[in-house]
């Protein structure tokens, strides 16, 4: 009896701590598109009694609102609220001017658990474009409204949603020579803080597992640098790479059985190798005595891309897994070019490009070698994809402090994630989450 | 939706039902010590405590720390500044006269730049200071390095006066 109430007290306790971090990402929209599709996202009806246990409508025309790509009608503006297909008066949402509508509804399904269905309309000639049935327990009323965004999404822009995926980040707080380094990981809407890990010591280069279920990062914790890997739904944590010197920038390989980091040995020489999680085995990747870091592999596993500054500045080179002695130079504009990522179709990296004195983000076509700047700061880092290849998100400076910020590839949609106390930075995006196939149907005839 | 993703949206979500896992804190490490300002060149009188006779090693540490404890560098440059010869000339002679004990070299880079860049600008910094060493007589194995980039700054600031305190190896000791 007293374990119980002290394992409540407990719970609480962190529940406080994590409802209080809940509240530090707040998003600002500071670039929109400026032909955002106008869309109305209704209130969705609650089929029990009470209160509904979530706003669908609210977490959808939210995410919808931040990709920059819709304008959701203000709820104030609609004057009736249809919850099913047969109840829309078209003429009304035409005369409000969105071009498509979502209706829907919430009901309970079975202990614990809430389903949602929904319909999406095209306004203009009153045709369903579609209509799905969700169901998810309590714990994933806000995973299954993000579901509803991506599914909206994917049938109006044609590409596959992002919302249901994560950030993971690091936090620092304090002052040199006391500061505290956490791990975080968060939904994409900045909601769902979770404390991965927190030291004293820096934390730095955390790296999602192809199927979203570890992540590793870099820990000083021993006083020296080593590689851990913490699997997010058991917290277990293993160190895979101690060795002498440096042991950084892990990136997992596409089939998740590698990681590419980077050592410096004894030697002091910074190159970048190939570790194989299962066998330890080592290979060398690059070769050069100047600093080789930053490695970010091909989507087909095929080659490295990473930093070099063999010829004076930082460049991006590559290099066949194959062939690891003939690596080839990939970026020409700009004297310096650092931390290549590959996007998810793998025609183009983004790096951090020095554009006239100032870090930014720039995206570099593999085919003509075009350089892109995206961003305007003065000292933005460490872009990461999101998983549909839509979106960076980056770290940049904001009054002194470091904060988020993403940016469409086409650099016409930006927003900032400002933490409520210290900074953020060294954002990395999740691969998509496993398809949830089972709990979804769609509905209705087409 | 997957049980799995579930599981996950549950853990990550702190959800209601049932005590979360804790984050991994990771055990305390000895912030201490790190840079103090005593290791910033002019060192503080630490025999004022009454009866506390320095020992001749000891003496002859704060002889090495009082002519400085931190080699700074110029911006993406670790080449050692003549200024700065003295101080490894004195570490040198200390480690020479005391060889069982070690000292850690930990090399530091201003903000600007990718940060596993500076992981790798740090690390070359602080092998520039252990060659320096090694060429006065210091053998390897009193030698440890570790590049901590950009992560530990000494000072917080993006101006001038703030990367010029940061890009820097600092030489520490350890009982």
């Amino acid at each position: 009896m007293i374990k119980s109430v002290y394992r409540a007290v407990v719970c609480a306790l962190l529940v406080l701590v994590a409802t209080d971090v809940r509240a530090q990402l707040v998003i600002e929209i500071t670039r929109g598109q400026e032909d955002a599709i106008p869309i109305a996202i209704v209130p969705f009806g609650w089929e029990s009694t009470g209160t509904a246990p979530i706003d669908v409508a609210e977490i959808v025309a939210a995410d919808l609102q931040r990709s920059g790509r819709f304008a959701p009608l203000d709820r104030k503006d609609m004057i009736e609220r249809p919850t099913r297909g047969e109840q829309i008066r078209f003429q009304d949402w035409r005369y409000l001017r969105s071009d498509f509508i979502v209706v829907g509804r919430l009901m309970p399904d079975g202990p614990d658990r809430y389903a949602t269905e929904f319909e999406l309309y095209n306004v203009l000639t009153g045709q369903r474009l579609t209509g799905h049935r969700l169901s998810a327990s309590t714990g994933s009323l806000r995973a299954m409204a993000h579901r509803v965004a991506d599914i909206v999404f994917e049938q109006l822009t044609g590409i596959r949603g992002a919302f249901s995926t994560r950030i993971a980040f690091i936090s620092v707080e304090g002052t040199p020579p006391q500061q505290r380094y956490k791990l975080i990981v968060a939904d994409a809407d900045g909601e769902n803080q979770q404390v991965i890990a927190s030291s004293s010591e820096p934390l730095m280069s955390p790296a999602w597992s192809p199927d979203g279920q570890s992540i590793a990062y870099v820990s000083f914790e021993d006083k020296t640098s080593a590689i851990y890997v913490q699997t997010l739904r058991t917290g277990e944590r293993r160190r895979v790479s101690a060795r002498a010197g440096i042991n950084g920038a892990p990136a997992w390989s596409p089939d998740g059985r590698k990681l590419a980091l980077t050592l410096s040995r004894k030697d002091g020489d910074v190159d970048v190798y190939i570790l194989d999680l299962a066998t330890q085995v080592l290979t060398r990747m690059s070769f050069d005595p100047g600093i080789d870091t930053e490695p970010a592999w091909s989507p087909d596993g095929r080659k490295l891309y990473f930093m070099s500054d063999r010829a004076g500045g930082p460049q991006i080179y590559e290099v066949d897994i194959d062939q690891p002695n003939r690596a080839r130079r990939v970026t020409f504009e700009g004297s310096y070019n650092a931390r290549p990522r590959v996007s998810p179709d793998g025609k183009q990296l983004a790096v951090v490009h020095l554009d006239r004195g100032n870090f930014r983000i720039a995206t570099v076509d593999l085919a003509t070698k075009a350089v892109r700047v995206l961003t305007q700061g003065r000292q933005d880092e460490s872009p990461s994809f999101a998983p549909n290849g839509a979106t960076l998100i980056y770290a940049t400076q904001d009054r002194g402090r470091g904060v988020l910020a993403t940016v469409s590839i086409d650099g016409r949609v930006q927003q900032k994630l400002t933490a409520s106390s210290g900074d953020v930075r060294e954002p990395a995006w999740s691969p998509f989450p496993p398809e949830p196939a089972a709990r979804t149907a769609r509905t209705g005839a087409e | 939706m997957r049980i799995t993703q579930l599981l996950l949206i549950v853990v990550s979500g702190l959800a209601l039902a049932g005590c979360p896992k804790k984050p991994t804190t990771i055990a305390e490490g000895q912030t201490q010590e790190g840079p103090t300002g005593a290791e910033t060149g002019t060192s503080l009188d630490s025999g004022d405590v009454s009866g506390s006779a320095l020992s001749a090693e000891e003496a002859a540490l704060e002889e090495a720390r009082r002519v400085g404890t931190i080699i700074y560098f110029d911006y993406d440059r670790a080449e050692i500044k003549p200024e700065y010869v003295p101080i490894i000339a004195a570490h040198a002679k200390y480690l020479n006269g005391n060889p069982n004990r070690r000292v850690r070299l930990e090399g530091h880079t201003d903000e600007r730049g990718s940060r596993e860049y500076n992981i790798g600008l740090g690390e070359r910094r602080a092998q520039a200071v252990r060659r320096a060493l090694m060429l006065q007589g210091v053998t390897e194995a009193q030698i440890t390095t570790v590049s901590y980039g950009e992560e530990r700054p000494a000072v917080l600031g993006s101006d001038e006066s703030a990367y010029a305190k940061n890009r820097r190896v600092e030489f520490v000791y350890s009982r």
